[in-house]
């Protein structure tokens, strides 16, 4: 064990050698346990689509929106971390609100997606419903609050924006914020491609 | 950098390692011992919760234990207590599964989880590896009350019309996904799950706190291969319940949506007496089973590695020698973390599971003994010619060793595909899973709790109560869970309600009478444990010394009553790993003490 003894000396005296910031490490460990998560619904739904009785349907348009809604948002999210660490408090406002709304308008396109399905008499829940539409809406639903908690941390971050309640600790925040808004935008993607081609 | 960070990020003050003391923190009543943000409060908070929950989940395996031991007995005084559930002094049969029911819930995860490590995670891990507290003091404390708003859910689920849940732990479709099966499936199922799901938060948000706290907030000098095996065995304990409870959460939404809003993810082709036939089609109840076990499985895992780790350290500390192969001690908690996600279709061997894949899962599962037996051996061959005390905390580390034999070497029956078509759901599972599990990581609880609870509260515990404390248990664990094994493999069934009918089980009436009677009388001796426990917070002997069992490790290097900040001063630097005892002739040497110029190397 006396090996390791020369391993810290290098180091300023009485200081922790730089290591990650535990929120920050906080935050990828819980996208660890998310995509456990997905991980589970989506083996879930390969298991029941190879069993009887699957019905097969298009995604709605919908969702194609909403993908690209999801794209542009993470984009406006990497502008607005941007912004903050350059100090430009005013692009950094703009842009978190930016994205604080198109995470608004993908909620709305998911809902409006599923309005599509039961207009197409798709039934979702219920007696009369399939797994196949079922499972479309439990994962996607799920997504979605998970976007809705981002949406709004972004709020949150917008106030605090407005009232000049930024500090240095802020950089930080928007950074663990941007790491979730992304992630969340990778997960769709993810989920999108899995609804057509991998599931 | 990250520690003074984590207790000041309110004020935003931060100085580096700073050397002020921590003491002067202004506290109410309300955020010291209620909404509290030390790390060692909240262990308490744990601790005690857990407490409350294990006399309630113990007592009821006492009454279900008296409806198996006495079938024609009437006790009227259980009329007195359970009302309309014990009509004429008899456990009716739908109390009686739902107490077995509730027992096995709330002992799996608010007990021995919640319990166990949410109590010795939050209260060591800071202590252990030189912080002054949690990565997320706040996270922290919401994981409390979370768990804490499970518990009142769970408790308020005893107190409805229907009762609760009634439909065995594992909460299986359709007794779970659908109201009209059984009284048990209605409102208590609704308040079940809603209890789980605050469970499953309140896992994920300590968890989440443990990983980071360990791997980023180490004293200067920790590096990975320095720490104490319990801080290993919590952080492996952490990284499984983050990684295998969002799989149970999401079972558990589709259980939701199953339901209450009509879908068929488990259902398929039901008729229910006096309801009729139900329109679902196409699910599968193994769909569900899937998806529990890949938590259930590392779930016994999360029960029982804490335990492992707090006795690795207390068998070496009290034998004054350095642990038998530490490495191969972090090798094996890697190993059966590892193994702990690739085994779970062993709960299913017999759900129709293709034989092939079957077989895979029996390899799996057999590879676990492996890195158990690793563990055996290395905590034996540290006992081995060791200088031993036997402090109470001792005798439940040893103890712990002994059931963990007995409980693993049933394991590799039940492992097996063939063996297990004859052993499946019988009082053979029973038997195995209460000793390798539930007892042998009460066991690690109590010995964490007597060891540590110098560092808690400043007082010791009373020893000669502790003793009649062990032995009993002891002894009354083997005597209850022994014959189990003899039921089981003469094939009696588990969750049964009255065997005496039975013609090929009568004959173990008189066997579970005694079972009954040991397990009233191992009940009752946990009294005196929790009335020692309680005493000695005011009235124990009081710690008069830092470093009452002579150990090596950091929280012992705290003052006798540790602040919020766990140092007054500037945190200590760690030389060395946490166990160099009877080194070069020396007693023991402190993490902390720096590699003297003559001493050997190796440890």
């Amino acid at each position: 064990m006396n090996k390791l003894n020369s391993e810290m000396t290098t180091t300023v005296p009485g200081r922790v050698p730089q290591r990650i910031h535990p929120h920050k490490f906080v935050m990828w460990v819980a996208i660890g346990g998310i995509v456990m998560m997905f991980a589970g619904l989506t083996s879930a739904y390969i298991v029941k689509k190879n069993q009887s009785s699957w019905l097969q349907f298009d995604l709605p348009m919908e969702f194609y929106y909403s993908t690209a809604v999801i794209v542009l948002s993470s984009i406006s999210m990497f502008l607005s971390a941007r912004a903050i660490k350059a100090g430009k408090m005013s692009q950094y406002k703009t842009m978190i609100s930016v994205t604080a709304v198109l995470g608004i308008v993908f909620i709305l396109l998911q809902y409006l997606g599923f309005k599509d399905l039961q207009a197409k008499n798709i039934a979702i829940v219920g007696p009369r419903s399939n797994s196949a539409a079922s499972f479309l809406f439990v994962i996607t639903f799920l997504h979605m609050m998970h976007v809705l908690g981002g949406v709004i941390a972004l709020v949150v971050f917008w106030v605090k924006a407005m009232r000049d309640r930024v500090t240095n600790s802020s950089l930080m925040s928007v950074e663990v914020l941007g790491t979730y808004w992304h992630f969340v935008g990778v997960l769709w993607i993810y989920l999108f491609l899995f609804y057509n081609w991998i599931g | 950098m990250s520690n003074e960070a984590v207790l000041h990020a309110h004020s935003g003050a931060h100085d580096g390692h700073g050397d002020h003391s921590h003491e002067h923190h202004h506290q109410s009543f309300i955020s010291k011992y209620v909404f509290s943000q030390d790390h060692k409060m909240i262990a308490k908070q744990f601790l005690i919760t857990g407490m409350v929950w294990a006399v309630l989940g113990g007592f009821m395996s006492v009454l279900f234990r008296l409806q198996l031991g006495y079938p024609d007995a009437s006790f009227p005084w259980l009329e007195t207590i359970l009302g309309k559930w014990a009509k004429g002094g008899h456990i009716t049969p739908e109390a009686y599964y739902a107490l077995v029911t509730t027992h096995g819930t709330v002992l799996v995860f608010f007990v021995l989880t919640a319990g166990l490590s949410g109590t010795f995670a939050n209260f060591l891990i800071p202590l252990q590896i030189g912080a002054r507290d949690m990565a997320s003091p706040f996270m922290n404390m919401l994981s409390y009350w979370f768990f804490f708003a499970a518990s009142i859910v769970m408790l308020s689920s005893i107190f409805v019309e229907t009762g609760p849940f009634s439909g065995g732990w594992t909460a299986y479709p359709p007794l779970s996904a659908l109201g009209d099966a059984s009284p048990g499936s209605k409102s208590g199922m609704d308040l079940w799950i809603v209890s789980m799901a605050l469970f499953v938060v309140s896992s994920l948000l300590g968890g989440l706190n443990y990983i980071a706290t360990v791997l980023n907030m180490r004293t200067k000098g920790m590096s990975m291969t320095r720490l104490p095996l319990t801080i290993w065995a919590l952080f492996f304990t952490a990284v499984l319940g983050v990684l295998s409870f969002p799989v149970l959460f999401s079972g558990f939404i589709l259980l939701i949506f199953d339901r209450n809003f009509g879908t068929s993810f488990y259902l398929s082709d039901i008729f229910i007496n006096g309801v009729g036939a139900l329109p679902n089609e196409g699910g599968s109840a193994i769909l569900y089973q899937h998806l529990f076990w890949f938590l259930g499985h590392p779930e016994v895992y999360i029960i029982l590695l804490p335990a492992m780790g707090m006795v690795s350290e207390i068998l070496s500390v009290n034998s004054r020698k350095p642990i038998f192969g530490y490495m191969a001690m972090i090798g094996s908690l890697f190993a059966i973390a590892i193994l702990a996600f690739l085994v779970w279709a062993h709960h299913m061997f017999v759900t129709g599971l293709n034989p092939l894949l079957g077989s895979v899962f029996v390899l799996l599962t057999l590879l676990i003994a492996v890195p158990s037996a690793i563990k055996v051996f290395n905590w034996l061959t540290t006992l081995w010619r060791g200088n031993i005390r036997f402090t109470p905390g001792m005798l439940f580390a040893i103890g712990f060793v002994s059931l963990f034999i007995s409980g693993g070497l049933t394991g590799i029956w039940l492992g097996n595909s063939a063996l297990d078509i004859h052993l499946h759901d019988t009082y053979f599972v029973i038997a195995h899973f209460h000793i390798v599990m539930g007892v042998a990581s009460m066991f690690g609880m109590f010995a964490g709790i007597y060891h540590w609870f110098p560092k808690m509260y400043g007082r010791f515990m009373n020893n000669t109560l502790a003793y009649i404390h062990f032995w009993v248990t002891m002894a009354g664990a083997y005597m209850i869970f022994w014959p189990m094994h003899y039921e089981g493999l003469a094939g009696m069934p588990r969750r049964y309600y009255d065997y005496s009918i039975w013609e090929s089980f009568k004959q173990f009436q008189g066997l579970n009478q005694f079972i009954s009677l040991i397990a009233m009388i191992v009940f009752a001796v946990q009294f005196l444990f929790l009335f020692n426990f309680f005493y000695s917070i005011f009235k124990g002997r009081k710690v008069t010394t830092q470093n009452p069992w002579e150990a090596n490790t950091l929280e012992w290097t705290t003052p006798i009553h540790p602040g919020h900040g766990n140092w007054p001063d500037e945190i200590p630097e760690v030389h060395r790993w946490a166990y160099d005892y009877g080194k070069d002739g020396v007693d023991f040497i402190p993490q902390t003490t720096p590699v003297g110029a003559n001493e050997s190397v190796e440890h």
